[in-house]
C-alpha cells in the first residue's frame, strides 16, 4: 500500500501518521505540500491532524480551498481511499466530502485525553481488523470536534452505515457521560456514502505501538494494508 | 464599494459560546438577558460600482468560503 500524507501550514501530526503508516506498510510515505497540484499515485491519501492556518475562519476552512485539495477531491470522487484525522476530518467536512459539520466542543474546553470508541461498522477497508462492536481506546486532542448535522442527515448516515465510531464508556455504552464533546449521537467518525472516505476526531496514530502505551490504533492502519496492499 | 457580511448560526444549532457569554453578562450583573447568539462580521471593500454585481459576488463569497452553510446563515449589506 502506497500512502501519501498532505502537509498543510500548521499540520502537526503529519510526521506521526507517517511513522504509523511506514510501520504498517514498510514503505516510504509520500509527503505532499498543500501548494502542490498533483499527488503521486497513491492507494491511500491521509489528511493529518494539526491546526492548519491557525484554525482561522473555521477549522479546516482555509485548507479545504488549498490547491492540493482539488487533486484530493478528484481522487476521492474516483474512489481513492481518504483518511482525515482531527484537523484532517475538519478539512474533509469543509471540502464537502463528508456530511455535517464540526463545532466548538459543547464544554468549550480543549479536550486532550484517551477516549473510548465503539466500532459501529467493521465492514469497511478502514475497520475490518476490528471485531464488530469492539470498544477501542484512542486519544483525542481537539477544541472543535462537536459533530453536528440535522436529524434528516443523521438518519440518512445511520441508515447507510456511515457512522464509523461513537464515543462510549469503557464498557461500550454510548451515553451522554461518554460524549466528550457534545457530538450528536456521540459520533466520533463518519464515512462518506461509498465508504472510501473516513473522517475521525480521535488520533489512531498516537496509540499504534506498545511503546506508546497501546495498539488499538494499529488495527486501523493494518485494515487498510490488508484491504489495499 | 464597501459592504458588510454578517454570519449568524442557524436557529436550532447549539451555540455554547453564546451561552457562556450570556452567563458572563449575568455574572457581571446585567440582568434580564434572555437570549444571546454570537456570530461574525466581515467588512469588505471591492472594486465594483454596480450594486447588483457586487451583491452577486458577495453572495458567492459567503456561500463558498465565509459561511458554513450547514450551520450558518449570512446576510449581505452594501454600505455605500
Amino acid at each position: 500500500m502506497q500512502a501519501s500524507v498532505i502537509v498543510f501550514p500548521g499540520s502537526n501530526c503529519d510526521r506521526d501518521v507517517k511513522v504509523s503508516l511506514e510501520h504498517a506498510t514498510s514503505k516510504k510515505v509520500n509527503m505532499v505540500w498543500h501548494g502542490d497540484s498533483d499527488i503521486p499515485k497513491s492507494d491511500l491519501i491521509v489528511l493529518p491532524g494539526g491546526f492548519s492556518y491557525g484554525d482561522y475562519l473555521r477549522c479546516g476552512a482555509i485548507s479545504a480551498k488549498s490547491n492540493i485539495m482539488k487533486a484530493v477531491i478528484t481522487a476521492a470522487n474516483k474512489g481513492t481511499p481518504i483518511l482525515g484525522i482531527c484537523n484532517g476530518f475538519q478539512i474533509l467536512i469543509e471540502a464537502g466530502l463528508l456530511p455535517g459539520t464540526l463545532m466548538r466542543n459543547a464544554g468549550l474546553k480543549f479536550v486532550c485525553k484517551d477516549a473510548y470508541l465503539r466500532v459501529e461498522n467493521n465492514e469497511t477497508i478502514f475497520t475490518k481488523k476490528y471485531s464488530a462492536g469492539a470498544v477501542i481506546r484512542i486519544p483525542v486532542a481537539h477544541h472543535d470536534g462537536n459533530y453536528f448535522a440535522d436529524d434528516d442527515v443523521l438518519d440518512k448516515i445511520e441508515d447507510n452505515g456511515q457512522v464509523a465510531f461513537r464515543y462510549a464508556t469503557q464498557a461500550g455504552e454510548v451515553n451522554d457521560q461518554a460524549n466528550i464533546n457534545g457530538s450528536r449521537r456521540n459520533i466520533a467518525g463518519i464515512y462518506n456514502e461509498s465508504k472510501n472516505i473516513l473522517g475521525m476526531m480521535p488520533h489512531p496514530e498516537r496509540l499504534d505501538q506498545a511503546i506508546l502505551g497501546g495498539t488499538d490504533g494499529a488495527h486501523l492502519f493494518n485494515s487498510l494494508v490488508n484491504s489495499l496492499a | 464599494m464597501k459592504a458588510r457580511i454578517t454570519i449568524t448560526l442557524k436557529s436550532g444549532v447549539l451555540d455554547p459560546q453564546g451561552k457562556a457569554i450570556q452567563h458572563t453578562l449575568d455574572d457581571l450583573g446585567f440582568e434580564g438577558v434572555t437570549k444571546l447568539r454570537q456570530g461574525k462580521i466581515f467588512d469588505i471593500e471591492i472594486n465594483e460600482t454596480d450594486k447588483t454585481k457586487a451583491e452577486t459576488q458577495l453572495t458567492a463569497m459567503s456561500e463558498k468560503l465565509l459561511a458554513n452553510m450547514v450551520m450558518e446563515n449570512y446576510s449581505v449589506e452594501i454600505l455605500d
